[in-house]
């Protein structure tokens, strides 16, 4: 299987806070990998340099062979891209916000046209149908002319995955999406999650504090801390015999 | 410059009693005078002309200061700290006497120094860019950080993130402010009377300097720039309301909404 997302030793700092120490991560094609980790860990500040809204200080980040945000020059140093072939590259990578971020001026509808509109160029009645298919997917086929306001966490974050799946995405990125959510809501956005990774085979990386969904869904199960991986394995593995210490330690203090 | 009497008064009376203290009649009879009209009007256009002027040059002006590139923002910068670091009476004297003197009086200005209203409505238009420029600008940096990269994640140049997602969200912080600004502006209009702009204030300076009634002459001016704030305010309150109606409809309008909304907290 070829890897999705090679993320090569990546380095990024803060002003003087070093918050990636070398983070090397492979993603496969339809692989479901979920981040565990503290906060602080730097696994959502991971997250955000995969599609480049973090710039990287060294290390390399590459998804379906492209490198992400840089362009390599002759003497193999890198140099940021121009925004236009940065948006591009974005284009191809979906992302869900642990705070939703629906644009609270479109109605639903209009949340999961604009980009394919904006972007892609596509009709806008071949957007409309696109839009409500999704929004079959994700359940929510009547809200279409609701603004988001008058939605429930659970249902914005559910528009927010269709807004993101209307890229037609190879790779879907998710920053802890249940966290902003009152608990009898995550189920829902849990769920169609699940149906995404086993129906669709999305590949994605899910940054997250789901022991179960974990266990569940996940191919693989990444522990951060303090700027590294820490461990890397199956769940299984990952969640009755982790080798790690740090792994050991983190795991008591959440299960 | 008018003179005092023309046509009848509406309210009757007559100025040239000698009467000490408040003269009734001399204030009727400049209240009911129709020379107002036109300074009136006068008024209420070169408003609503340079406000909206302002409002539509302080845009680029704001885009400008908020610009990740230092070029862009410099010149933008250099404009706000003149116009909001001088005087209006000053630009005023500027534009309209000062660049004609300038250019020894070239044809080519003519428009502007031979025309004290143009005059007016270009310098309170440059003026009032700077400062919906700084309106314009605390709107677009209120949108939440999380809708850019949201747009941004969808694949956006930063133009149509700017041009779909910010700004639309931006208006909506900016419109009461803007109103509020209109309000100012009419006021603002009687520092036109230091160029002879035939306005309300120097309407009442026709009347007192002719018979020294100022009190009863400047109560009437202010009667009328009351009407003109109250008409203006009158408005605003319509805009204002029927932009809450809409907020309302579409759910944005509760208490709170903008924080929740646009931190895209659950309620």
């Amino acid at each position: 299987m070829s890897a999705v997302v090679k993320a090569t030793d990546v380095h990024k700092r803060f002003h003087s806070l070093e918050v990636l120490k070398g983070v090397t991560l492979e993603v496969a094609e339809a692989e479901v990998v979920v981040v565990l980790g503290p906060s602080g860990s730097g696994k959502s500040t991971f997250l955000r340099c995969l599609n480049h809204l973090e710039k990287i200080d060294s290390g390399r980040i590459e998804v379906n062979g492209h490198l992400i945000g840089y362009r390599e020059r002759g003497d193999g140093s890198l140099r940021e891209e121009r925004g236009r072939v940065v948006a591009r590259q974005r284009a191809e990578i979906g992302m869900v916000f642990q705070r939703f971020n629906l644009f609270p001026h479109m109605t639903v509808l209009e949340n999961i046209v604009e980009a394919p509109v904006q972007v892609k160029g596509m009709a806008r009645r071949a957007a409309r149908d696109v839009a409500m298919d999704l929004l079959e997917q994700v359940g929510l086929p009547d809200k279409a002319a609701v603004y988001p306001a008058r939605l429930s966490g659970g249902q914005q974050q559910r528009v927010a995955i269709a807004r993101a799946l209307a890229m037609e995405p190879k790779l879907m990125l998710f920053d802890e999406p249940t966290s902003a959510l009152d608990p009898e809501l995550v189920g829902e956005v849990l769920d169609t999650m699940r149906a995404l990774a086993t129906d669709k085979h999305m590949t994605m990386v899910v940054v997250t504090h789901e022991v179960g969904f974990a266990r569940e869904v996940a191919d693989r199960a990444v522990l951060m801390d303090d700027g590294v991986v820490v461990e890397d394995a199956p769940p299984k593995k990952f969640f009755s015999k982790p080798e790690h210490p740090r792994t050991q330690q983190f795991l008591s203090k959440i299960l | 410059m008018p003179p005092i009497v023309i046509g009848a008064g509406l309210f009757g009376g007559s100025c040239g009693g000698d009467v000490t203290g408040f003269d009734v009649s001399c204030f009727r009879f400049i209240l009911g005078s129709d020379v107002w009209f036109e300074p009136f009007l006068l008024v209420l256009v070169i408003t609503v002309v340079a406000q909206t002027a302002g409002v539509i040059l302080g845009f680029p002006l704001a885009l400008a200061r908020v610009s990740p590139s230092r070029l862009v923002r410099a010149p933008a910068n250099f404009y706000l700290w003149l116009f909001r670091g001088t005087p209006l009476l000053l630009q005023i004297l500027f534009v309209y006497d000062g660049t004609a003197e300038l250019t020894n009086n070239s044809p080519l200005l003519f428009p502007i120094t031979r025309n004290a209203v143009i005059a007016g409505i270009v310098t309170l238009t440059l003026n009032e860019a700077a400062y919906m420029a700084e309106i314009i600008r605390s709107g677009l940096q209120a949108v939440d950080a999380g809708q850019v990269d949201a747009a941004k994640a969808l694949g956006m140049t930063r133009w149509t993130v700017t041009r779909r997602i910010v700004v639309p969200q931006a208006l909506r912080i900016v419109v009461p402010p803007t109103t509020n600004e209109y309000i100012n502006m009419s006021k603002n209009t009687s520092l036109l009377v230091i160029i002879s702009v035939h306005e309300l204030l120097q309407q009442a300076s026709a009347f007192y300097s002719a018979n020294f009634r100022y009190f009863e002459a400047l109560a009437v001016a202010a009667i009328y720039y009351l009407v003109i704030t109250s008409l203006l305010t009158f408005v605003q309150r319509r805009i204002e309301d029927r932009f809450g109606e809409r907020l309302d409809r579409e759910g944005l309008a509760q208490p709170g909404f903008f924080r929740r909304a646009l931190m895209g907290t659950q309620r």
